[in-house]
């Protein structure tokens, strides 16, 4: 059977204050140099909803512009897309939003079932009623917000006593995440406020997707979570499980999960993973989400602040897909065509982009060209130009073209058309595990419905190292195809020849007992 | 440069001796290559690292530069570099490269 993508939703959160207070560029800033310039100036570069809403890229994020539009701007050399403000400025798209922060500290608290945030009782009354007027915020949601929140004294007196951590809106503390245990670090009211921030942020990108898909609630049997933090307690410090407690809150309630982890290839493993789930007839509909995370909050800030530009690393992001079993129509999942890093291939690039592009297409027959669309590493240059990382979707671009040549399938002159050809501009926010290939599902799925591609190649890529367990890179890929209708049956035999299989068996069965009784 | 990366620089500089150490960078652009140069020679320009304020001077090449190139074993080097050095502008990574070392590196 095939496991179809019925569709995705996308969401961005504006959370200013905790660039300041929880990106580990800041946090560690404050410890080696608590009195640097750069954390004086950084307030001055961060941005207001407004302007986050008109930044051309988000727009692209939560669906209201194309990956075309975006590519089709004049980006200026030195400030890309900065100072373009977008015409459309909507908060909401077919995809998802862009949440501002204090509905998201709303939505932290309705996502916590340990009482651990608190909120200003003032700063609640002020912002429930915009919070509850949210389109994806329902009233079972609204209803988990307490009726009795808390008084800013004691507040600060939980920041300052009692180790919690600040929830900060334009500046003033209106909340904390209070530690889970009095000596357990991994419950700590840090690692609590990065992961509920998690959390929340999932449960958006679930609502976000139910509502794009139109897929029924009830539907959805299994959620892999796919984001890059780790919850459990001292005795099992990533035991889980993200998926479904974000399943809980969002409503999910025929549905049970698991969290898959893989750095920023998180994604793409788990989206292999629902697809086969789904392929082998075990759930029928399967959802992967993944949250934000705070940690990468301004990671690049130094470098935008030191080029006077905005703190563009201001969003968490998140996503979700739905895979579903076979509907003849939506565009499905090869999984005769899945590329993988394996431990044997070696770090060197073109072993790399050989596994994960060249290995799988030439398995099934096919060259780099004929694949119309590749989304690989989908950061939005914009962020990583300043920062010295370059143009990073470009640099794919550059080097799966450069394997097309060295394989004879590409004239070395044909390099430089073939990012624009084949390729992607990036947009998405460079938090890790969401960039990473996923945010062109929901637009591949609208461009091969459409015609105007065939196919595309997911790409996710992870950095293993940075845990300190393995030296080793990994990365895996899929390519999604076109439906042609035709149903195609797990084993190579359908429906309607299995019909045909028994009746032949019945009838030669009756034709026995027919002799038999001659 | 990362700050754990420093951190084992700087280490493996002390247990060898700086004048027998060797750094190989794989950076993409001539920009990252330049600030990784740097902190290997000069210390760290963003003040952040183990390196800050700490002058190595080592010795330092990327992968891409005929110095380093000629080292290799060329079917070896073609196996695993010479699709990047298709992409990548490797005469600007040699100019931040020659630069950094003219300046700061100590043991040439």
């Amino acid at each position: 059977m095939k496991a179809v993508i019925k569709g995705a939703g996308y969401i961005l959160v504006h959370t200013p204050d905790m660039v300041l207070h929880n990106g580990t560029t800041q946090t560690t800033e404050r410890i080696v140099n608590p009195e640097s310039e750069y954390l004086k100036e950084l307030p001055k570069h961060l941005r207001s909803f407004d302007e986050v809403c008109a930044y051309y890229p988000n727009q692209v994020y939560i669906g209201n512009k194309t990956p075309d539009d975006l590519a089709a701007l004049e980006a200026d050399k030195v400030r890309g897309w900065v100072d373009i403000k977008c015409d459309v400025t909507d908060r909401y798209g077919k995809f998802g939003q862009i949440m501002p922060q204090e509905e998201f500290l709303l939505l932290m608290q309705a996502c916590d079932v340990f009482q651990l945030v608190m909120l200003d009782k003032d700063f609640v009354a002020e912002f429930k009623p915009q919070f509850a007027a949210n389109p994806l915020i329902s009233e079972d949601i609204v209803a988990k917000i307490p009726e009795a929140q808390t008084e800013a004294a004691e507040i600060a007196r939980l920041v300052e006593e009692e180790h919690s951590e600040g929830l900060y809106h334009n500046g003033k503390l209106v909340g904390c995440v209070k530690r889970a245990h009095d000596i357990d670090v991994n419950l700590s009211s840090h690692v609590m406020h990065e992961d509920i921030v998690s959390k929340a942020s999932s449960v958006l990108s679930i609502l976000a997707a139910i509502k794009s898909t139109g897929v029924a609630k009830d539907d959805v049997e299994y959620v892999i979570d796919c984001c890059e933090e780790a919850c459990g307690d001292m005795n099992q410090r990533g035991g889980g499980n993200f998926a479904k407690a974000a399943a809980e809150i969002a409503g999910l309630n025929n549905a049970t999960g698991s969290d898959t982890r893989g750095f920023c290839a998180g994604p793409s493993h788990a989206i292999v993973e629902a697809a086969a789930l789904v392929a082998s007839g075990t759930y029928n509909t399967v959802m992967v989400t993944a949250g934000g995370c705070t940690a990468k909050l301004g990671m690049n800030a130094k470098n935008h602040v030191e080029k006077d530009l905005p703190a563009l690393e201001d969003c968490l992001g998140g996503f979700a897909v739905v895979l579903t079993a076979d509907n003849g129509v939506d565009p499905y999942i090869n999984l005769q065509m899945v590329g993988r890093h394996t431990v044997g291939t070696g770090a060197a690039p073109q072993n790399v982009i050989g596994s994960l592009v060249a290995a799988p297409l030439a398995k099934n027959g096919l060259k780099i060209t004929d694949i119309d669309k590749f989304s690989p590493e989908m950061q939005n240059p914009d962020i990583t130009k300043p920062a010295g990382a370059g143009d990073v979707p470009l640099a794919n671009y550059k080097m799966i073209a450069a394997l097309a040549v060295k394989n004879g399938e590409l004239q070395r002159a044909d390099i430089a058309t073939f990012p624009a050809k084949h390729g992607l501009t990036g947009w998405a926010p460079t938090q890790g595990h969401i960039p990473s290939g996923v945010p062109y599902i929901g637009f591949a799925r609208e461009d091969i419905l459409a015609g105007k591609i065939k196919n595309a190649m997911i790409i996710g890529k992870g950095s293993l190292f940075l845990g300190r367990m393995t030296n080793l890179f990994d990365g895996v890929s899929f390519v999604i195809e076109g439906n042609d209708g035709k149903t195609q049956e797990a084993g190579g035999v359908s429906e309607e020849e299995v019909k045909g299989l028994i009746a032949k068996a019945m009838k030669e069965f009756a034709a026995t007992l027919m002799a038999q009784a001659e | 440069m990362d700050l754990e990366n420093q951190k084992r620089v700087k280490e493996f500089a002390e247990q060898y001796g700086p004048e027998n150490v060797v750094v190989l960078l794989g950076a993409a652009e001539g920009e990252a290559s330049g600030l990784a140069a740097e902190t290997v020679t000069a210390g760290d320009p963003t003040y952040a690292g183990p390196l800050t304020g700490v002058s190595l001077g080592l010795t330092v090449y990327h992968v891409v530069e005929p110095e380093v190139k000629e080292e290799f074993d060329p079917a070896v080097y073609d196996e695993a570099v010479s699709m990047m050095e298709m992409v990548l502008d490797v005469d600007d990574i040699i100019g931040e490269m020659t630069s950094i070392r003219e300046q700061f590196c100590k043991y040439l």
